[in-house]
C-alpha cells in the first residue's frame, strides 16, 4: 500500500507586500516543498525566487528556542511574569508614556491586533509603532490628506489592464517580482508602455520603455510639472473635479510656482525627457502610477504621495479599470496593520485617534478602561525618546531597530542604555535580540496562523505545516499573556487567531455605515471552522455583502466630512540635508532581488545568497574617479552619523553624485555594513517616515594591505578589519580585508583554517612580491577551508570558489590545483549566480549565447531554464545578451 | 653492432687510444701505433670522475661511479650486503645510493655541502630530498668532509673531518668530473679547464674540433647531455657546410633517477636581488615546487615530488616567455595557461626535460638499478 500523498498547506507568502499564496507540503526532512498556489488572485501560481526558496529557510538552528532572562533561560511564566511587572512598574512610576511597542509589517493581523489594543486600550498610550513607519507612512499620510482615508483604491487587475505604468521609486522587478510579471506578462499582449521614475538604473529600467534618472529626491518638482501640464493642456476631468475634489486651484498655484525650466534643472531631466513623458501620461487615459519606497522614504514622501494622487484626481483617473495612483508595500501585512491601527496616530480599524466618536466605539467595544486619547511617538521620535530617557521600557516585537532605524548606532546606544529591553523574535541572534533584557521565542512563518492583507487590500490566510521548535509560540499568544498579567484578563482572554480576527471584523463595522472605508463585517461573527477555509478576499465586504473585486473612488464618496477628495498643495522642498564639500554624494539605500529585511531568513539559504552575497556600494564612474577608488575595492561610506565598509561597484548604473548601498546587512553577516547608522533621522513633518533614500555622504578607499577569501566547510570565527561571510552549498565563504599585513599568514591561516592543527599540515602557496598567499587545509579527500590572499581584491571565481567544498580531493595534485583559484578550464565554472531558481550562471548564459545560439531571453530559458520560474532575473538575462558579458555582479573574475 | 659504420662510411677502430696529434701533418696516431690522417679532426674526449686524494684513495673497494666496470663492481660488492659509503650527495651519488640500498646494501651518503644536490635544489627542496633518502633507510650526513678512507689491504671506513668513523666494505666516490682534455693540451690546443671552443665548436686551430664534457665554451664546462646533444647539431652542420650554425647554450634541466622520488630542476635558482619567487607546497603529500622569477621571466625552477609540468616549465624558462599575465598560475602548470602561444603538445613534445643527464649510460645506470 502507499501512502496517500501529503496533501499541500494554503497559505501566503511572508516577503513582500504582493501576498502570493503558496501550497506548502512539508517534507520529512524539516524542508517544504513549495509551490505557487494557481487559485490565488495575487499570483495565480506564480513565485519569485525568495517565494521559492521558502522550503530552505525552515531550518531551526538559528531559532531562539526559549525564553531567556539576561541570557539565562527561563520559564514563560517567569518571562512573562517579569515583562508585565517591569512594565506596571514602569507605568506606575513614570505614566504610560514611558512605555512602548515597537512592532513590524512582519506580524499577522491578529498579533498586531492585539498588541494595538493593549497599548492603546488598557495601557493608555499611543506608544504603540512599527517597522511600516519606514516603509508605508508616508503613503498612509498622502492617502488620509486626499482620500480622508488610508485607503488604496485600485487593485492588481489595473496593472493588466492599464495602457501606460509609472514606476515611481519602485524597483518591482526586484522588489514585488510577481507584480512585475504581471505587468510585464500583460505587456506582452496589450503593449503596456512602462515608464520608470528612479535616480538609479534598476533592474525594473532592463524592461522599460523610459527611465527618467532623476534628481534624488525631485518627484515632488517633476509630479507638479506634470500637474500644470495636465491643467494647460486641457486634460482636467472638470465634472469629477467639480464634483468630487476640491483645493484644485490651489494645488495647482502651487505647482505652477516652480515654472518648467526649472523643473528641468530641479530634476536633471532634460525638457525634451519631461515634455516625452508629460505627453505620455496626458494623452493615455489607462495609466496607473505605482510608486514604493522611493516616494516613502523621504522628508517630502506625503508631497511627494499627493503630488502623485493630485494628477489622478485632477483628471478623474481613479477607482477605475487600469488606472490610478497605486502604493505597492514592502511588508507582508503592511496593508494589515494599517488596518488595525498599529501605527502611534492611528487608533484601530481606519479610525483616527483625534475623533471623539471614533475613540467612543473603539473604547465601547473593547470595554477600554484607558483609551489613548493622543498620537503616540513615531518610530525615530520612540527611539529617541528611549535615547533620552522618556521611555524606561520597550517591547520590540518581531524587527531589528538596531540595523533598520536610521541613525542605528544610535538606536543600539539607546537600546543599551534603556533599563527594560524585551524582544519577541523567532531568531536567536540578531543585532537587537544581542541588546534585550528578556527575549521571547515567537513562532514563524509555517508554524503560525492568522491573516495578512496585501498592496490590493486583499486578506489572505497564513496557515501553518509544522509544529513550532522548542518553546516558541505565537505572538498574539504571548502579548495577551502580558496583558492578562497586567490584569486585562477579559479582554485578551482569546483561544486563537479566530476569535482575534473576528474582534477586528466587529470593530471594524461597528457605527461604521459606509462611513469608513476599511469595513469587514461580513466577518463578524466568523466561526474558528470558517475563519480556517477562509477564501481570500478584498475588503471593504461589509455585513451582508458577497466577497468581489473592490475598487474605490470611480464615482467620489471619499471619506472626508463632504465626501470629496482634497488636492494638497505640494510645493516642491529639496531633502533635509544637501550634499555639501565634506559630504558631497546622496546616499541611497533599497533592497537586492534575493534578500529581505536584515537577512535573518534569506540567509539561510546559499541559493539566495549566491545572487549577490556581499555589501557593496553601487558608485559612478566619475565620482569614483574624484575618490580614487577602482571597482571592486573596499569604499567606506561616511556620514556624520556613522560608516560602512563596503564593496565599491562602479556601474554607469548609478546616477552621478548619488551612491546605492542595500539594507541588508547587519553585524551578523559582515563587520560593518549596517547603513541604517550611516542614514540620517531627517523625517517627513507629516507622516514621521525617516528619509532613508537621502544622506549625504563622503566616499573614500578603505585602506587596505591585503585581501582575503576564504571558504570553509565550518563557519569561521572571523576579526579582520574586513569581513563579509555568506553560507555556501556546504560550508561557508568569507570576503577579507586587512589593513596591516599580518606577521605570520601561514599561523594566520592556520587559525582560520584548521585551529586544532598545525601550519605545518597546510598546502601553501607563497608568491612575496606580488604579495600572494593561498592556503588550503584538508580532511583525507575533502577540503576543510582554503584561503587565498592578495594585494588587489581576490582573482577567484567565487562560485567555483565554494564548489569546491563538495569536491573530493584524491591525490595531492588536485589538492595543489586548488589553489590556482579557478578550474583549469574556464567553462567549468558557472560564474555568479543569475537564476537563483535554477542555479545558472552568468557564464552559462554567456555561453550558451555566444556558442549555442541563443539570442533571446526566451530562447535562454529553453535552452537552459534560466528566468523561467520567478522570471526576476529575466532583465539581467537580457542584459547579458545585450552586452555578453558579464552581469552585474561583485565578483571580479569568472 | 658495427654495420651501422659501415653503411655510412665511417672506419671504425676500436679499443684504439689515440695518443698523439700531429697538427702539423694532420694526422693522430694511437697507442698501438694506428695512424689516421684527417682534414678535420673532432675530439670527443669526455671527463674522468674526480678522485679525492684522502688517504686511502687507492685502496681495493674505492669506486668511482662512471662506467659499466664500475657498476659490475658495485654489484659484486652489494651481494655480501654490507655497509657502503657514498662520497658526494649530488646526482650521480644518490642515484648509486638508491641503487645499493635496493641491492641490499647499508648506505650511508656523505655531502660535503648543507644540503643535497645543492647546484640543482634549493635548501627547502634538499631537505625533503633528504627526508626521502632517510625514509628508504639511507642515512645522510651532510655538512661532512671526508678526512680519510681508512683499511689496510682494502677499504674499511671512512674517517670523517670532525672524527667521525663510518665503516664500509665499499666506497663510492661521486664528487663531480673534470674535462679529459689533456690530449689536446698536449698537442699545444688551447686549453682551461676543458678545451676551448668558439661557438661553431672550433678549437684554438681551426681544422680540430671539440665537443661534449671535454669542452668549454664561454667559461663553461658541461655535463648535462642536453647541451652536448646541441653541440652535436652545431657541429654537424658546420662539418657539413653550414658555417652559420652557432652553439647557444640554454637552460638546462635535470631529473633525478631515483624510483619513487621525482625531481626535477632547471635553470638558475640561485639567490640574487633582483630576483623573486613563487612557491608551492604541500608538506603531506611531500610536494615542493619552486619556481625562479627575474624580470617577469621564469629562469630557474624546482619541482619535487611532482614533476609532471617539468616540461612545459622547462620550455617556459627557455622561451623567455613573459609570464606577467599568467603570474597568478604559472605554477600549475599548462592546463591553467590556456590558450596562449604555446599549445600543449608544442612545449611536450619537446624531451629535452626528460633526457637522462649527467648520467652514465642507460645500460650502466639500468644495470645497477635492476634489482
Amino acid at each position: 500500500m502507499t501512502k496517500p500523498a501529503p496533501v499541500p498547506v494554503r497559505t501566503t507568502c511572508p516577503y513582500c507586500g504582493v501576498g502570493c499564496g503558496v501550497l506548502a507540503t512539508p517534507r520529512p526532512d524539516g524542508t517544504a516543498d513549495i509551490k505557487g498556489d494557481p487559485a490565488h488572485p495575487a499570483n495565480f501560481g506564480r513565485l519569485c525566487s525568495k517565494g521559492s526558496a521558502l522550503g530552505e529557510t525552515l531550518s531551526f538552528d538559528d531559532r531562539l528556542l526559549y525564553p531567556t532572562v539576561n541570557g539565562t533561560r527561563a520559564t514563560w511564566d517567569d518571562a512573562l511574569t517579569l515583562v508585565a511587572s517591569k512594565f506596571a512598574e514602569t507605568i506606575a512610576a513614570h505614566g504610560p508614556d514611558s512605555v512602548a511597542i515597537y512592532g513590524s509589517g512582519q506580524l499577522l493581523t491578529e498579533d498586531y491586533y492585539v498588541a494595538n489594543k493593549l497599548m492603546k486600550g488598557f495601557v493608555g498610550t499611543a506608544n504603540m509603532d512599527t517597522n511600516s513607519r519606514l516603509c508605508m507612512a508616508s503613503s498612509v499620510a498622502g492617502h488620509v490628506r486626499a482620500f480622508g482615508s488610508d485607503t488604496v483604491p485600485g487593485n492588481y487587475q489595473d496593472l493588466e489592464t492599464a495602457d501606460l505604468v509609472v514606476l515611481v521609486g519602485s524597483n518591482l522587478a526586484w522588489c514585488h517580482p510577481v507584480l512585475f510579471q504581471r505587468l510585464e506578462a500583460a505587456r506582452q499582449t496589450r503593449g503596456t508602455k512602462i515608464i520608470v521614475i528612479d535616480p538609479r538604473r534598476t533592474a525594473t529600467c532592463e524592461l522599460a520603455d523610459t527611465h527618467l534618472a532623476l534628481a534624488p529626491g525631485s518627484d515632488v518638482a517633476l509630479f507638479n510639472g506634470l500637474f500644470a501640464h495636465l491643467a494647460d493642456s486641457g486634460r482636467f476631468d472638470h465634472a469629477y473635479v467639480k464634483q468630487h475634489t476640491t483645493g484644485i486651484e490651489k494645488a495647482l498655484d502651487a505647482a505652477r510656482a516652480t515654472p518648467f525650466a526649472k523643473i528641468a534643472s530641479i530634476t536633471g531631466l532634460t525638457p525634451a525627457e519631461l515634455t516625452a513623458f508629460y505627453d505620455s501620461f496626458a494623452t493615455t487615459e489607462r495609466v496607473v502610477t505605482i510608486y514604493s519606497q522611493g516616494v516613502n522614504q523621504s522628508s517630502a514622501g506625503t508631497d511627494k504621495v499627493n503630488a502623485i494622487i493630485n494628477c489622478h484626481l485632477a483628471t478623474g483617473r481613479i477607482g477605475r479599470e487600469g488606472m490610478g495612483p497605486f502604493s505597492v508595500t514592502g511588508q507582508p501585512n503592511a496593508m494589515g496593520g494599517r488596518e488595525v491601527g498599529g501605527l502611534a496616530n492611528m487608533l484601530a480599524a481606519h479610525m483616527s485617534l483625534d475623533d471623539a466618536n471614533h475613540r467612543r466605539i473603539v473604547a465601547d467595544l473593547w470595554q477600554a478602561p484607558n483609551l489613548a486619547t493622543k498620537p503616540g511617538l513615531k518610530a525615530t521620535e520612540m527611539f529617541a525618546a528611549v535615547g533620552d530617557g522618556r521611555i524606561k521600557a520597550i517591547w520590540i516585537i518581531s524587527t531589528n531597530p538596531a540595523d533598520s532605524l536610521p541613525q542605528a548606532d544610535a538606536v543600539v546606544a539607546a537600546l543599551k542604555a534603556c533599563p527594560f529591553v524585551v524582544v519577541s523574535d523567532c531568531i536567536a541572534k540578531t543585532d537587537t535580540t544581542a541588546l534585550a533584557h528578556v527575549l521571547l521565542p515567537a513562532s514563524a512563518w509555517g508554524e503560525k496562523s492568522g491573516t495578512v492583507t496585501n498592496s490590493e487590500r486583499r486578506i489572505s490566510r497564513q496557515r501553518p505545516f509544522m509544529a513550532a521548535p522548542g518553546e516558541a509560540k505565537p505572538d498574539w499568544w504571548i502579548i495577551s499573556e502580558v496583558a492578562k498579567r497586567l490584569g486585562h484578563a477579559q479582554a485578551f482572554d482569546y483561544d486563537g487567531p479566530a476569535a482575534i480576527f473576528a474582534e477586528h471584523a466587529r470593530l471594524s463595522s461597528a457605527g461604521n455605515h459606509g462611513s469608513r472605508d476599511f469595513d469587514i463585517g461580513a466577518y463578524a461573527a466568523l466561526p474558528a471552522v470558517a475563519y480556517d477555509a477562509l477564501e481570500p478576499f478584498q475588503w471593504p465586504q461589509a455585513k451582508g455583502q458577497a466577497p468581489r473585486e473592490t475598487r474605490f473612488f470611480a464615482r467620489g464618496n471619499f471619506y472626508t466630512p463632504d465626501g470629496k477628495a482634497r488636492a494638497v498643495p505640494t510645493p516642491y522642498r529639496a531633502p533635509a540635508s544637501a550634499t555639501n564639500p565634506a559630504y558631497p554624494l546622496a546616499l541611497n539605500s533599497g533592497r537586492v532581488r534575493d534578500q529581505w529585511h536584515t537577512m535573518t531568513r534569506t540567509a539561510k539559504t546559499p541559493r539566495l545568497m549566491s545572487h549577490i552575497y556581499e555589501p557593496f556600494a553601487e558608485i559612478h564612474p566619475a565620482d569614483a574617479k574624484s575618490a580614487n577608488l577602482t571597482h571592486g575595492q573596499l569604499v567606506t561610506v561616511r556620514s556624520p552619523h556613522g560608516s560602512v565598509v563596503v564593496r565599491a561597484d562602479i556601474t554607469e548604473r548609478q546616477r552621478r553624485g548619488s551612491v546605492f548601498v542595500p539594507m541588508h546587512w547587519t553585524d551578523q553577516q559582515a563587520s560593518g555594513a549596517r547603513i541604517g547608522a550611516v542614514m540620517e533621522a531627517a523625517i517627513d513633518p507629516v507622516s514621521g517616515q525617516p528619509e532613508l533614500k537621502h544622506t549625504p555622504v563622503a566616499i573614500a578607499p578603505f585602506k587596505t594591505s591585503h585581501y582575503g577569501l576564504l571558504v570553509t566547510a565550518q563557519k569561521p570565527t572571523l576579526d579582520t578589519a574586513y569581513w563579509a561571510v555568506t553560507p555556501v552549498k556546504g560550508g561557508w565563504r568569507a570576503e577579507l580585508a586587512w589593513t596591516v599585513e599580518p606577521s605570520d599568514w601561514s599561523a594566520l591561516a592556520a587559525r582560520l583554517l584548521q585551529p586544532e592543527a598545525s601550519p605545518s599540515g597546510l598546502i601553501a602557496y607563497r608568491d612575496r612580491a606580488s604579495g600572494q598567499h593561498r592556503f588550503a587545509a584538508f580532511d583525507g579527500v575533502d577540503l576543510i577551508g582554503a584561503l587565498f590572499i592578495a594585494r588587489t581584491p581576490i582573482a577567484v571565481g567565487r562560485s567555483w570558489s565554494a564548489e569546491q567544498l563538495q569536491a573530493r580531493f584524491a591525490t595531492s595534485a588536485q589538492k595543489q590545483r586548488l589553489l590556482a583559484g579557478r578550474s583549469a578550464r574556464a567553462t567549468a565554472d558557472h560564474g555568479p549566480t543569475v537564476c537563483a531558481c535554477f542555479d545558472i550562471g552568468a557564464n552559462q548564459i554567456a555561453a550558451a549565447t555566444t556558442h549555442g545560439g541563443c539570442t533571446t531571453v526566451d530562447a535562454i530559458g529553453a535552452c537552459l531554464k534560466a528566468g523561467t520560474n520567478c522570471g526576476s532575473c529575466r532583465s539581467e538575462i537580457k542584459r547579458i545578451l545585450d552586452t555578453a558579458m558579464a552581469p552585474k555582479s561583485l565578483t571580479l573574475t569568472g | 653492432g658495427d654495420g651501422w659504420y659501415i653503411k655510412h662510411g665511417v672506419t671504425l677502430y676500436k679499443g684504439a687510444k689515440v695518443t698523439k696529434i700531429d697538427r702539423a701533418a694532420c694526422t693522430v696516431t694511437s697507442e698501438h701505433g694506428i695512424t689516421a690522417s684527417y682534414d678535420k679532426l673532432v675530439i670527443a674526449t669526455g671527463s674522468i670522475p674526480i678522485i679525492i686524494p684522502v688517504p686511502g684513495h687507492t685502496l681495493p673497494g674505492v669506486l668511482t661511479y662512471r662506467d659499466l666496470d664500475d657498476v659490475k663492481a658495485m654489484i659484486l660488492a652489494a651481494q655480501s650486503r654490507g655497509k657502503a659509503v657514498v662520497i658526494g650527495g649530488g646526482l650521480l651519488g644518490l642515484e648509486a645510493a638508491a641503487g645499493l640500498a635496493e641491492r641490499g646494501m647499508d648506505v650511508t651518503v656523505i655531502h660535503l655541502m648543507p644540503t643535497l644536490m645543492e647546484r640543482q635544489l634549493d635548501a627547502a627542496a634538499g631537505l625533503l630530498l633528504k627526508q626521502a633518502f632517510e625514509a628508504r633507510g639511507i642515512k645522510v650526513l651532510t655538512g661532512a668532509n671526508t678526512k680519510a678512507i681508512l683499511g689496510s689491504t682494502r677499504a674499511e671506513g671512512v674517517e670523517l673531518a670532525d672524527g667521525q668513523v663510518l665503516k664500509a666494505s665499499l666506497v663510492v666516490m661521486a664528487v663531480g668530473i673534470r674535462p679529459n682534455a689533456s690530449i689536446a693540451k698536449d698537442a699545444g690546443l688551447a686549453v682551461n679547464r676543458g678545451i676551448l671552443v668558439d661557438a661553431a665548436m672550433a678549437t684554438s686551430d681551426p681544422d680540430i674540433y671539440a665537443l661534449g664534457e671535454c669542452a668549454e665554451f664561454d667559461g663553461q664546462v658541461f655535463g648535462l647531455v642536453a647541451p652536448l646533444y646541441e653541440m652535436a647539431n652545431v657541429l654537424a652542420a658546420q662539418l657539413t657546410g653550414n658555417p652559420t650554425a652557432r652553439f647557444m647554450p640554454s637552460a638546462t634541466a635535470t631529473k633525478l633517477k631515483v624510483t619513487g622520488i621525482n625531481l626535477f630542476s632547471a635553470g638558475d635558482f640561485a639567490e640574487r636581488a633582483g630576483r623573486d619567487d613563487i612557491v608551492l607546497a604541500d608538506p603531506v603529500g611531500g610536494v615542493y615546487k619552486r619556481l625562479v622569477l627575474k624580470d617577469d621571466r621564469v629562469i630557474g625552477a624546482v619541482l619535487y615530488g611532482d614533476t609532471s609540468d617539468g616540461a612545459w616549465i622547462f620550455d617556459t624558462i627557455r622561451s623567455a616567455r613573459n609570464i606577467a599575465p599568467i603570474r597568478d598560475t604559472v605554477i600549475f602548470g599548462p592546463s591553467f595557461n590556456l590558450p596562449q602561444e604555446v599549445l600543449p603538445q608544442d612545449a611536450l613534445s619537446k624531451d629535452a626535460a626528460d633526457a637522462p643527464i649527467e648520467a652514465p649510460p642507460e645500460a650502466t645506470h639500468d644495470a645497477l638499478k635492476a634489482a
